[in-house]
Formats: structure tokens, sequence, C-alpha cells
């Protein structure tokens, strides 16, 4: 995963692009256990930072993010630009995560 | 009579351990935003040129829960309309701590800019059984190094 270049800029600064390949993706739907939300459902008393929660949306974004870079090294892309990630809730309970950007060949 | 007294409980220990917890977590922000100075965000997309050194996405994310003094103060504002400072803190704290982890994330890449940051906002207010209110907050950027 890291042999390859993402940026969330259009360039890869001091390298020049090569070859387009086009859009790569990668997403995943994810939804916690109970145990998750009955802490959670606690800490809605007290406020705070849900850590279970953060947790799973960190491990969800890598996983996205590791198909897409698994797509784009399918094209023999070394580096993904102009990367975008956007989420969206699917029914109560589970989200999707996506994450998106161009497949390019560095020199 | 009985829901009455348990709703007030509730309301009453919302407010003591929510305002605790919130400032205290201002505190941490405050402290960590002092530490983390040496990285610089940008929000410009052009990086300086020339440039010849790594290049990485820096990411950072939180998701912080509301409290129940908060759920029943913005129900209540509701009614008359107007500002529900009650959430707008939750929201700055939830951005400001997600800055922070892109920072440090940034940071133990060796990455002291970063450029193009984009903060993106999503609710999650739908648990299991509709309880759960809390708002996350996604901080990315490409992260380059001054000293190539």
């Amino acid at each position: 995963m890291t042999d390859i270049i993402i940026t969330n800029i259009e360039v890869v600064p001091g390298r020049t692009i090569t070859q387009h390949l086009g859009m790569v993706q990668g997403n995943t739907v994810r939804t916690k256990h109970a145990g998750r939300d009955i802490m959670a459902g606690f800490k809605n008393l007290v406020g705070g930072e849900l850590i279970g929660y953060t947790e799973l949306l960190t491990e969800s974004r890598e996983e996205a993010t590791q198909r897409m870079v698994a797509q784009a090294q399918a094209i023999g892309a070394n580096a993904i630009l102009n990367v975008r990630f956007s989420t969206s809730s699917i029914t109560s309970g589970a989200a999707e995560l996506f994450v998106y950007g161009t497949a390019v060949v560095l020199e | 009579m009985f829901e009455v007294i348990t709703l007030l409980t509730l309301t009453v220990i919302g407010y003591i351990f929510g305002s605790l917890n919130e400032r205290r977590h201002f505190r941490s922000i405050l402290e960590r935003e002092e530490t983390l100075r040496g990285v610089s965000t940008f929000t410009t997309r052009i990086p300086p040129q020339p440039y010849s050194g790594a290049s990485h996405l820096a990411t950072g994310n939180v998701v912080i829960s509301i409290d129940y003094f908060k759920k029943i103060s913005a129900g209540l504002r509701s009614l008359v309309g107007g500002r529900v400072n009650a959430y707008e803190s939750l929201v700055e704290r939830a951005r400001r701590e997600a800055v922070l982890r892109m920072k440090a994330d940034a940071q133990r890449q060796g990455l002291d800019m970063i450029f193009n940051v984009k903060l993106e906002t999503a609710s999650i207010t739908k648990g299991a059984k509709g309880q759960i209110g809390a708002v996350e907050v996604l901080a990315y950027g490409t992260g380059l190094s001054r000293t190539p």
C-alpha cells in the first residue's frame, strides 16, 4: 500500500505524469455490532468521543482505500491523484464509505 | 411523575458530565494545537514549485457524541428557532480534533505541510433504535515536506 502515491491534488509535486488510466474507486459498507451501540447509547448521556465508532470508520476507510489501491495496481498505476472521500448512510446503522481518484503512471 | 424525575436527572447528569468533558476536550485541543503548530495547513490546491520531496495523503477523523443536556436544549431551541449553541460547540470540537489528528498523521509520516485540506462532516444520528446522536468529521489533505 505504501508503494503507491496517493494525493488529493492534481499533481504529484516534482514528478511528471506520463500516462492517465482513468478513475479508480473503492467502497465498503459497514455496520457496528450491538456492543458498540450500547456503549454509544451510554456515551449519549454524558457526551464525549465515541472511540468505537471512530475506529470503525477509520478501519472502513482504510479498507476502501486498499480496494482502490488494488484496483489501481491491477491496471498498472503507481499513483492516484485527486482522491475524494465520501460517506453516506444507507439505512439506520449502516454507512457506506466511498473513496475515488484518478489512476496515473508517473515517470 | 416518575418520567419527569428521570428526565430531569438525565438532563442534570448530561449537563454536569457533558460540560466537564467539553471543557477538558477544549483544553487538550488548545494544548495540542500549540505542539502541532509546526505542521502548516493550506486550503490551496497549488503546491510549492519546484518540489522534490515526498507526498502522501494525511487523514484524521473523529466521532463525537452529544450529551443528554445538549439533546434536550436543542429540542427546546427548535420550538423557538435561532442558534443552537449546544451543537455549535460540538461541531467545532469535532472539526478541530479532526484537523489535529490529520496534522499528527502528517507528522508521523515526516511531513510538515498539508495542501488542499478538505473537511467532511457526517451525522450519525440513527443507531439501533434511532437513539444515537453523533457527528463525524473527517479531515484530509496532501502532506508535503518542507525539507526534501
